[in-house]
């Protein structure tokens, strides 16, 4: 057992953090959830993406370095260390890539992965209805068979980040005969700026356009847009569904990095005495070293060839709570200047975590809330017997 | 990197389970609880001939260590099985004497610590208790008092424990062993060697508590179901499993940090597993508690040894707030 990098994996940190230093601008973009946000990082996807820095994991011929998981939790690392941007591709990234790599077809592969990994294309995610939230299987947008394809109608929302998205992917009803939930279902690629597609943003809880609703009106999509095999959409999201929760979607460098700053700010300037408070840092620290640690492991284990199911639950409960919990306790150590938002020109030095908190609330909502996570850690790892939900 | 114990560390832990499992350890507790400590002896030598003792004692005294990996594996077994004794200090006092380099004190005690033929005790009051474990049911206590190291063979009246396994009093008088800066280093050393496996210690019990009580909410059955199928159970039991999950790296990376140099950097590893532990195991001896209801407050139920266990554990060689404190540390 160790806890050792080797050699090529130190050099391979150290080009990271020197790319990092000259690249990552000196003054941060504005919030991704804006249209201006939106182009800058798209930009800035642009900038990773010419110098292979975008998706590290991915074989060379898609634009990634064949990285072992390893290396992309040092790029991670250094990466929130930096204080670099958000991803604005992280939905296409860690959702529709991973189903494709294990699902999609090499033609499918070829034409969406380069464009991805570039910031060229943009994707938002199309799961939630209005009736359907964590009971995703009840999802009632049809796919209707058609010349050369099918024909998508219905509504999603919730969707993040379409109001400026490319394009999306998601799951509708091709076979409403089935008479199971979990039957019948297509997994589709479609274009916002399709014809019978309207898009609607949606304020979110901080008030910036983030969300969107999706309202599509016999929207043509050709069958090469098909992920997997039409009816088969549901055990095709959900062999990726691990990803969003667990590993991929929050690697632990985002979280190493905040405890630092919130070690930082509690250094610089809290109360010694308040030792309430002293507890409340101590326990981010530990939690944020935590969740590295086990993911170490949970890497550890991938490399040594087995696979990680209903253990994500575990992942996605840890650090939604651990995420809140470093934005609670920085705003306590801030005190009145908590509430600034980014956009207050008296913001903290270290950074808005007005903003942060906001977002880190919404952390045991989307990918699965933590209830439903709950109910399957209990069910499928501790054996509990399903009850009503 | 490869953070994982090995097959051979895995089938160390099987081996221990499987034969603690077939020693009646409950049975122990109550006679050590009750002042006999022969079934607990009995046990102690078990232990002794699976190597455990000698993990804590370098090889020129008969052991096999210092391998605090193996130990922190060993201490989660023994939690696991709620075993009693001054198994954290007895460790801890092979630590100390390994470090202080005192070859006469080191000859005359680790060997017989790693053939499990001395139990020993261990009191630091600047880190810990002013009180010894089980001073009555051992062959000698060290005491830390400042820069002396003290071999006491005596102590006051038992203090009873909320824990009944637990005895405790306090050392009196003793013979000078040692004398020196070299003294508070090597007790800072076993101090951070007991914080360690008490961690794994406690891991193990909360283990213990979760698997009980999962066992239990399966056949329980209220209200014509089991109540295992109850939202509220299952998430009270899914949080314990989460807190234990995310506290085992931590035990794994502290034992790993102790086979390097000392320094603030072990420290506050050691210290941030200790507290992820200590609370983990708290919280599970409060959910084993909750879920099984009044049959868990009886203590004919084996279960209250594991309790019981949960709360000192979570104060000894370390209380939460001193290791909070530790973890910020620059």
């Amino acid at each position: 057992m160790d806890l050792d990098f080797t050699a090529a994996e130190d050099a391979f940190r150290a080009e990271a953090r020197a790319w990092l230093t000259a690249h990552v601008p000196a003054v941060p973009l504005p919030s991704l959830e804006t249209a201006e946000g939106f182009a800058a990082h798209r930009e800035w996807e642009r900038t990773l993406f010419a110098d292979r820095w975008s998706v590290v994991s991915w074989p060379e011929e898609y634009g990634g370095r064949s990285a072992p998981i390893l290396r992309w939790l040092i790029f991670e690392e250094e990466y929130y260390a930096a204080g670099a941007p958000g991803r604005v591709s992280q939905n296409g990234i860690n959702l529709l890539a991973p189903t494709l790599f294990e699902h999609g077809t090499d033609e499918q592969r070829a034409r969406v992965l380069p464009s991805m990994a570039s910031g060229e294309v943009i994707w938002a995610q199309a799961w939630s209805e209005p009736e359907s939230g964590s009971d995703l299987a009840s999802l009632r947008s049809t796919a209707v068979r058609t010349d050369g394809g099918w024909l998508l109608s219905g509504q999603k929302t919730w969707s993040s980040r379409a109001a400026f998205a490319d394009r999306a992917f998601g799951l509708f009803r091709s076979d409403p005969e089935t008479g199971r939930p979990h039957q019948g279902l297509t997994y589709l690629m479609f274009p916002l700026d399709a014809a019978g597609v309207t898009v609607r943003p949606i304020g979110r809880l901080d008030g910036k356009p983030a969300f969107a609703e999706l309202f599509l009106d016999e929207v043509f999509v050709p069958d090469e847009d098909v992920i997997g095999a039409p009816g088969q959409g549901w055990r095709v999201a959900m062999s990726t569904a691990g990803n969003e929760r667990g590993l991929t979607l929050r690697s632990p460098g985002r979280f190493t990095a905040a405890a630092e700053r919130l070690t930082g700010l509690w250094r610089d300037g809290a109360d010694p005495s308040d030792t309430a408070l002293r507890d409340r840092v101590a326990d981010a620290v530990v939690a944020a070293r935590a969740y590295r640690l086990f993911t170490y492991a949970n890497a550890s284990r991938i490399a040594a060839g087995e696979s990680i199911g209903a253990e994500s639950s575990l992942n996605k409960v840890f650090w939604s709570e651990l995420d809140i919990a470093l934005h609670e306790t920085a705003l306590d150590v801030l005190g009145p200047y908590g509430e600034l938002s980014d956009e207050a020109t008296e913001a903290p030095a270290h950074g808005s975590w007005a903003e942060g908190h906001t977002f880190s609330l919404a952390g045991p909502i989307y990918a699965g809330t933590n209830e439903i996570q709950r109910d399957i850690i209990a069910e499928r790892l501790l054996g509990l017997p399903k009850g009503r939900r | 990197m490869r953070f994982l114990l090995d097959d051979e560390q895995r089938e160390f832990a099987r081996s221990l389970d499987a034969m603690l499992t077939a020693s009646d350890t409950p049975g122990a507790v109550r006679a050590w609880a009750a002042g006999d400590t022969t079934p607990g002896r009995a046990l102690w030598s078990r232990l002794a001939e699976a190597g455990v003792f000698a993990l804590a004692v370098p090889e020129p005294y008969d052991g096999l260590g210092p391998l605090p990996v193996e130990l922190a594996v060993a201490f989660t077994e023994l939690g696991r099985h709620a075993v009693p004794g001054p198994l954290v200090e007895t460790v801890a006092a092979a630590a100390l004497l390994d470090r202080l380099g005192d070859q006469d004190a080191a000859a005359a005690w680790l060997p017989r610590i790693a053939a499990g033929k001395a139990v020993v005790s261990l009191c630091v009051p600047a880190v810990g208790s002013p009180y010894a474990l089980d001073p009555d049911a051992t062959d000698a206590v060290l005491v830390v008092a400042g820069d002396t190291l003290l071999l006491t063979e005596e102590s006051g009246p038992v203090q009873p424990s909320a824990d009944p396994a637990r005895r405790l009093a306090r050392p009196l008088g003793g013979t000078v062993l040692a004398r020196g800066p070299e003294v508070a280093a090597a007790a800072a050393h076993a101090a951070d060697v007991a914080a360690l496996v008490t961690a794994a210690q406690a891991l193990g019990l909360g283990r213990a508590l979760l698997d009980r009580t999962v066992a239990y909410v399966k056949q329980r059955t209220q209200f014509g179901v089991a109540i295992g199928s109850f939202q509220a159970v299952k998430h009270r039991l899914a949080d314990t499993l989460i807190a234990l999950e995310f506290a085992q790296p931590l035990l794994h990376s502290a034992a790993l940090a102790l086979t390097g140099p000392d320094g603030p950097s072990a420290g506050r590893e050691i210290a941030a597993a200790k507290v992820a532990a200590g609370d983990a195991a708290y919280a599970a001896a409060r959910a084993a508690l909750q879920l099984h209801g009044a049959v868990g407050y009886t203590d004919e139920l084996d279960l209250s040894l594991w309790i019981r266990k949960a709360r000192p554990l979570r104060e000894a060689w370390g209380t939460p707030a001193a290791c909070r404190a530790r973890v910020l540390t620059p």
